[in-house]
């Protein structure tokens, strides 16, 4: 790709400190992302999958600085600038934050219940600088109908709403200011199927429309192959896997995708499939195993895993993966 | 893999339009209401919920009740507070009577009040005169008094004519009308609790406030200064403070002495909700969702943490209140608190101290039984507005 990335992220970390006793003394800390590297380029949706626990909310989480990173960089260029996410200050970040915003994963908790629709979606509009009420409810009733309700929706509170419908307002809260960047955080998996597949149409549509970038955060892989054109595949805080959706579905490199991609339920069952599950426990983030996070889970784990650390590397072009016997 | 998910479902299937209702609120609420709960504000669904709660709502009119009681007391007493009689000293509570000797009489009446002291043990006795019948008037003209310090009237919503005693509860010591004294005393022992609450609120909020939201050793250091406080044994510490209370002070300046007194206690529980409360609704989505499009520290504190918990908070001082007045009852019955002139339940019951007093003249008690009453519909408006307070419970 030649296309300068709309966001490059380099070498990310959130650690969380564990505190203990009475004068909170820092005795330890949860790795929560550790060292994260990749690219977002315009126009793209790049899926982020792993288990519960592996970071990926929190990845998406401090790229729009709802946490502050421990270390890294995160450049966003926006309008033939680039700032670094990961340090500018709170009065500069401000104005930044109207190019990206968040679609929440659980549309009850997102909506604040005290708050009629049209302050919901209106608020980013009223805290940018759109003061006038009239103005504000003609744009907030133009989103609606871009999500799919009705205008006179406006006057309703969440709990009017079903699961789906909520998380559509989320959306369009989310697209009220005209974003270029949008983290979704598993903005489907607390929906029914059959709303899942129509909230997954309009994040397509939406992108079409209006050029989003997506970072689609989700643990289900069959929606992130549904709607992604890169995935990445997260570990205990790293990345072990990066590449085309096809590619990666079709050929997984690492043992780790290889095992998430054997997990996926197919509606056959007289499909008898070799299903390589993985045994263990998640690698605990506070307490991370030396060398390869996953080699006490990895059939092929040699004693070279257990002390050093490999690195992501391009396997084939465009497809990158973090192990020895990619 | 790409498409499949969008064949396996149907993409065709109509956007839900049915609302989710409102866990059991919505089966309550008849089809006619049903556009108007879309669009129900908080305090609506809070106060439709209220008003299933029977025990809560009918203990919401008596407190309105006593409150009306306390606003028109000078007219709703007998007999003004400067009225004494000692001809009529530990009177017994007078009957209403409906029958007399000629038979039933629609409208109801006392006897007369005939006192005789025994001449060997001195004490008095009273009896009723059945000579004597004064019936119950409405608007009665009695003892004159000052209403609310404007004009001067001698109207009274009941009263007897003169020659007649109207002493449904009794007389004290100095022949004083219970009845009107407890009616006044309501002035001081209820209000005492809202004012008591309102200065907790204010110091509990702001420093809730303080605490939560900038956290780390601000927010240890009035954590353990509460936890210091709370270590307090209650009493002695009311007791020490309401010593320091210089006597010299006008009735006014003792009562918002013991105000203040009650209220060093109040705040610490209060500031510890508001703390909990934002340091977990700071953690919620919309919070997040308020700061990642923008909005000032100060906004989402206004406009998102403290509507949330408005609720709780407006619930938690409805129960705070039984507490203030019984912490002045308490101190005023130990003689810490109010002090005669001023009269409240507290002062009042000082009259019942020992247990002579308790075994001869047992109406003398009768204070007690509003500051029960008082106490107990305060708890059970608070258990309803409890219920209904988060209406938005998924649980």
């Amino acid at each position: 790709m030649n296309v300068s990335p709309l966001l490059q992220v380099r070498g990310l970390k959130k650690y969380f400190p564990i505190k203990a006793g009475f004068f909170n003394k820092i005795v330890g800390q949860v790795k929560a992302v550790d060292g994260v590297t990749f690219d977002l380029y315009p126009g793209e949706c790049l899926g982020l999958v792993g288990e519960s626990g592996s970071g990926k909310t929190t990845v998406g989480r401090t790229l729009l600085r709802a946490l502050s990173p421990t270390d890294g960089e995160i450049i966003f260029s926006v309008n033939g600038q680039s700032y670094n996410l990961a340090t500018v200050s709170e009065g500069v970040l401000r104005p930044l934050r109207q190019h990206m915003q968040m679609i929440f994963q659980d549309p009850y908790s997102s909506l604040n219940p005290r708050m009629t629709v049209a302050d919901i979606i209106g608020e980013p509009l009223l805290v940018n600088g759109v003061i006038n009420r009239s103005e504000r409810e003609a744009r907030v009733s133009e989103l609606l109908e871009q999500v799919g309700l009705k205008t006179e929706h406006l006057r309703r509170y969440p709990h009017a709403f079903s699961g789906g419908q909520r998380q559509r307002i989320g959306i369009a809260r989310a697209l009220a200011l005209r974003p270029t960047l949008i983290v979704a955080d598993e903005p489907v998996s607390a929906l029914d199927v059959s709303v899942q597949a129509q909230v997954l149409n309009l994040l397509q549509d939406l992108q079409e429309s209006f050029h989003l970038t997506y970072l689609f955060i989700a643990h289900d892989l069959s929606v992130v192959g549904h709607i992604s054109d890169r995935i990445a595949v997260m570990y205990a805080g790293r990345l072990v896997e990066l590449g085309a959706t096809e590619e990666l579905l079709d050929q997984p490199k690492h043992p780790y995708t290889e095992a998430l991609l054997a997990a996926v339920p197919i509606p056959d069952p007289s499909l008898n499939r070799d299903r390589r599950l993985l045994s263990g426990e998640v690698a605990d983030p506070a307490n991370l195993p030396t060398g390869c996070v996953f080699h006490p889970r990895c059939p092929h784990a040699e004693d070279r895993c257990k002390t050093e650390v490999p690195d992501l590397r391009e396997v084939t072009p465009g497809h990158f993966a973090r192990c020895y016997f990619a | 893999m790409k498409g499949d998910t969008r064949n396996l479902l149907d993409p065709q299937q109509p956007v839900q339009t049915d609302p989710v209702d409102v866990s059991a609120l919505a089966d309550d609420l008849t089809n006619t209401r049903d556009s108007n709960l879309y669009t129900a504000s908080q305090w609506q669904l809070m106060w439709w919920k209220f008003r299933k709660h029977q025990v809560a709502v009918w203990s919401a009119m008596t407190l309105l009740f006593l409150y009306l009681m306390v606003i028109f007391c000078e007219f709703l007493a007998p007999y003004p507070l400067s009225f004494q009689d000692t001809s009529y000293a530990y009177a017994p509570p007078q009957r209403i009577h409906f029958f007399s000797d000629d038979g039933f009489h629609l409208w109801p009446f006392v006897y007369g009040l005939e006192g005789r002291r025994n001449p060997e043990t001195l004490h008095k006795s009273y009896r009723e005169d059945r000579g004597q019948k004064y019936p119950l008037r409405l608007f009665a003209k009695g003892h004159p008094y000052q209403f609310w310090g404007l004009f001067e009237t001698r109207r009274h919503l009941i009263g007897v004519d003169s020659g007649g005693t109207l002493f449904l509860l009794g007389t004290d010591s100095m022949g004083r009308d219970l009845l009107s004294r407890i009616i006044y005393g309501s002035r001081i022992s209820l209000t005492i609790g809202l004012i008591g609450v309102g200065l907790s609120f204010s110091l509990g909020l702001l420093i809730g406030v303080v605490s939560g939201y900038y956290g780390g050793w601000i927010d240890n250091l009035i954590q353990r200064a509460i936890e210091i406080i709370r270590s307090f044994p209650r009493i002695p510490l009311w007791m020490a403070l309401s010593a320091v209370l210089p006597s010299t002070w006008s009735p006014i300046q003792i009562y918002f002495g013991i105000t203040v007194v009650l209220s060093i206690f109040g705040w610490t529980g209060l500031a510890r909700q508001v703390r909990g409360k934002i340091l977990s609704l700071r953690e919620e989505d919309f919070a997040t969702a308020a700061m990642l499009a923008g909005a000032s520290q100060p906004r989402i504190m206004w406009h998102h943490l403290l509507p949330s918990f408005m609720s709780h908070i407006i619930v938690s001082l409805t129960l705070a209140i039984p507490g203030m007045i019984i912490g002045e009852t308490s101190l005023s019955f130990l003689g810490l608190g109010l002090r005669p002139p001023i009269t409240s339940w507290g002062v009042l019951l000082q009259e019942a101290q020992n247990i002579q007093t308790v075994a001869f003249y047992p109406w003398l008690l009768s204070p007690a039984v509003f500051v029960i009453l008082t106490v107990l519909v305060f708890n059970f408006m608070g258990d309803g507005l409890r219920d209904a307070a988060d209406p938005y419970d998924r649980s």
